[in-house]
């Protein structure tokens, strides 16, 4: 065996620490000039991707991979400096109409067949959207094995071996290569990007493509109706001292 | 009397661990904030202005184990003066305040456990004999307050967050503790001008949510401002880590509502930025630290939010690289820096063994920089870094570094600057130093003191050594040094190793003794380092004219 060729999609999602608003027509969330990274389930299919190579996995290959607007180069530069050999980056520019996990899944299909990939390691689910799907439906397409909410991967040789979140504990899988494998929040800690990686992740090669390089011409199935955000949450109540605080509690009933 | 520990973030992040999932520990904990913020945000804020008022900052351990003041500092004695409190004094406060809440009364009867926390300050070394807490809601009740407190010779110490580093925010003797913690209202914020009007007990994380949430930013950000009170830092003259951007206090607060001892209330919550009209009195409230007046109200401009925030951390070779970077930075980012702050190795080898985090970078360097720049336009801000980032890895100026990716990535590499000071507390004590030295001698003095406290046989790795260690970081951007000696237990031959002759090696590099932090109680004793004969009898004059009867926190200042 040559070595694995890993294929990492990740996505560019608001940042995790930023509280998202909904747009004033209520169709959208509001992405301008909101704070963006990597998707954090992405972060840990990288990192996971880099281990297996420190740890003497043979790869061949560690390939990022991203669809989206032309900043989601931003990402695909940070898993470079992470660690990622080199990345394509499919453009879908906001205006366009967006992909959903089925698109996706359909799209993936098409590079994995491309760069002839044996290894497909994948956010469980964006934070965005929360689908949790496109792994699975990858999965089903090609018709490979998949692990996923992986804590814990394993390979030796063909045989590859991942222990998953289930509710209630975990569970052992074993199967063969190639295989679909998503990522949970316990599998590692991703790195910080240093400074020499980042330079040097400038000069790796980042390669631009269309949805039509790849023959697709997805059209959205779902029509979003309204976006909402969640009713806000009632406030406490201060109350001046002890017997305040009692015929408050009789009030709502709780004495 | 400005940073302290960064108590709030602590607090919240004790919150976050302490949820009931166990196998979540080791993933990074930001990643649970984005579903968790709504629940823990007012919560946290709000228990942390409580923990505070326990003076619980530093773990369970009961404030009664923390020496007297008046034990610790033997050469103070009690001015006969002022007159001991009685029930009738307390019964006028009563009647005045009117609720119970208002008014703690350890004279007539037993409030010792309620009283405590304002007696103590939360680096457990200043412990009072107060007996008697006034929470006034109102400037009227402030000014009625020091009116009979002035006519009745009662000494008072005003008190806002107490999150202090100098003793300066609680009693030495029995003066009546007056805590501004009611008076917490933001009274106006005009969005055209970004000028905020607000009472002196609002505590700063609670005005600058106010102000994001209108995209402004409270130009003063410190360690403890999820406890410490707007009205604390103006007396106080807090500095903390945007002065380097947003300058200081002096600059950005317009106006000031106080009230002088015998019971004036200064009303001059100006809302202009020029006004040339007279002598600028103002000036004399911020930095005073209560001891002319307190302040009840302020005005202040505050600066736009930036959307855009980077931060770097940075692994150095030597104190000479990081004076380079500074200099680079500066070169570089120009206009969007907003932080440029030093931390040496040994306060990062502290950080990762007490707090068990994991550092952002592989190597050990001996010295880290932490750089933030705020702009208006998220790419212009990365070209610039970029440039920036390669002129200092190219020239090799910089070691190692990261860059943040997230926001979460910022908060955390925040915090390998911000943790610092509460995991010194780690081992007992802390000796904190807040010096301003000419940029290129500042860490000589940490060296200087190392090896001063190692000849003299108190550092050392076991028990019989009183020292831990000798480290030093602070904002480097404003030349002024954190030089902090961990230490086992509070020991004077320590003490007299560093005292006077650190202050006597600033005075000689022209330097001042006390930064940001203030006089207070602890360095008052050493104000001639940095301040002439004349100047401190002028200081005296401005004293005694404004509180002729010496009532506002005796003891202290000069």
């Amino acid at each position: 065996m040559s070595g694995l060729r890993i294929l990492v999609p990740i996505k560019r999602v608001i940042d995790y620490a930023v509280k998202p608003r909904v747009n004033r027509a209520q169709t959208a969330v509001e992405t301008a000039n909101v704070k963006h990274s990597m998707n954090p389930f992405d972060e840990l299919s990288i990192e996971e991707a880099i281990r297996l190579r420190e740890r003497k996995v043979p790869i061949q290959e560690i390939v990022a991979f991203s669809a989206g607007p032309a900043k989601s180069q931003d990402i695909l530069r940070t898993a470079m400096a992470m660690g990622a050999d080199r990345s394509i980056h499919v453009v879908v520019e906001e205006k366009d109409p967006q992909l959903e996990p089925l698109g996706v899944a359909k799209l993936l299909k098409k590079v994995v067949e491309e760069q002839k990939s044996d290894l497909v390691i994948l956010g469980k689910q964006s934070i965005d959207d929360d689908a949790s799907q496109t792994g699975q439906m990858l999965a089903g397409l090609l018709g490979w094995p998949q692990a996923t909410q992986a804590s814990k991967v394993d390979i030796s040789d063909k045989t590859v071996t991942v222990i998953k979140e289930v509710d209630g504990g975990v569970e052992t899988i074993k199967a063969n290569l190639p295989m679909i494998i998503t990522t949970d929040l316990r599998l590692n800690e991703p790195r910080y990007a240093s400074l020499p990686n980042i330079m040097k992740a400038k000069k790796k090669p980042l390669e631009k493509k269309t949805l039509k390089d790849y023959g697709l011409d997805e059209q959205p199935r779902l029509k979003t109706l309204k976006v909402t955000e969640p009713p806000p949450r009632k406030g406490g109540v201060k109350v001046d001292d002890v017997d305040g605080m009692i015929s408050k509690l009789k009030e709502l009933g709780a004495l | 009397m400005a940073a302290s520990s960064r108590v709030a973030a602590s607090l919240r992040r004790a919150a976050l661990s302490s949820r009931p999932s166990p196998c979540i520990r080791n993933i990074r904990p930001a990643l649970q904030v984005r579903w968790k913020t709504e629940a823990t945000t007012s919560a946290s804020t709000e228990s942390v202005g409580q923990l505070d008022a326990k003076g619980g900052l530093d773990g369970p351990a009961p404030a009664k184990s923390i020496k007297f003041t008046s034990d610790s500092y033997p050469n103070i004695q009690r001015e006969s003066k002022f007159a001991k409190l009685s029930e009738k004094h307390v019964q006028y406060f009563q009647e005045l305040l009117g609720s119970d809440s208002a008014v703690l009364d350890g004279v007539t009867k037993d409030a010792t456990e309620d009283i405590e926390p304002f007696n103590a300050d939360w680096m457990r070394k200043f412990r009072g004999h107060a007996q008697l807490v006034l929470k006034p809601s109102t400037k009227e009740e402030v000014s009625a307050i020091l009116k009979y407190c002035n006519d009745n010779m009662l000494a008072v110490v005003p008190q806002g967050g107490n999150t202090g580093l100098v003793g300066g925010s609680v009693p030495v003797f029995d003066e009546i503790v007056l805590n501004l913690q009611k008076m917490n209202n933001i009274r106006s914020f005009d969005e055209v001008s970004g000028i905020l009007v607000a009472d002196a007990g609002v505590i700063l994380e609670v005005a600058d949510n106010y102000l994001a949430e209108r995209q402004h930013i409270f130009p003063l950000d410190l360690g403890a401002k999820g406890s410490c009170q707007i009205g604390g830092n103006v007396s106080t003259n807090a500095g903390g880590l945007r002065l380097l951007r947003y300058g200081s206090l002096h600059g950005s607060v317009l106006g000031i509502e106080a009230v002088l001892p015998d019971g004036t209330i200064v009303e001059d919550l100006s809302l202009l930025r020029k006004n040339n009209t007279g002598y600028d009195i103002k000036q004399l409230f911020i930095g005073s630290e209560g001891t002319i007046g307190i302040i009840t109200g302020i005005s202040i401009q505050c600066p736009r939010r930036s959307p855009a925030v980077n931060v770097a951390y940075f692994g150095l070779e030597s104190y000479e690289q990081a004076q380079k970077a500074f200099v680079a930075a500066k070169a570089y980012l120009g206009e969007i820096l907003s932080a440029f702050e030093m931390m040496d190795g040994r306060t990062q080898k502290i950080l990762k063994k007490v707090a068990g985090t994991k550092l952002p970078l592989e190597g050990d360097y001996p010295f880290y920089c932490l750089v933030e720049t705020s702009g208006s336009n998220t790419d212009h801000d990365s070209e610039k870094l970029q440039n920036f980032l390669e002129h200092v890895m190219e020239s090799e100026i910089v070691a190692d570094g990261v860059l943040a990716e997230s926001q979460t990535q910022v908060a955390e590499l925040w915090a390998c600057r911000e943790r610092i000071t509460e995991c010194l507390g780690h081992w007992g004590g802390v000796y904190k130093y807040d010096l301003s030295i000419p940029i290129a001698q500042m860490y000589d003095l940490v060296e200087d003191i190392r090896e001063r406290l190692t000849k003299d046989g108190l550092l050392g790795d076991t028990d019989d050594h009183p020292v831990v260690d000798v480290v030093g970081y602070g904002h480097m951007g404003d030349a002024n040094l954190h030089l902090n000696v961990p230490v086992r237990r509070f020991d004077k031959t320590v003490e007299k190793a560093l005292e006077p002759y650190l202050y006597e090696w600033t005075s000689k590099r022209n330097g001042s003794i006390s930064a940001e932090h203030g006089l207070g109680l602890s360095k008052k004793p050493y104000v001639g380092y940095s301040k002439s004969e004349t100047m401190i009898k002028l200081i005296k004059q401005i004293k005694n004219l404004y509180d002729p009867n010496g009532i506002l926190n005796p003891y202290k200042y000069i």
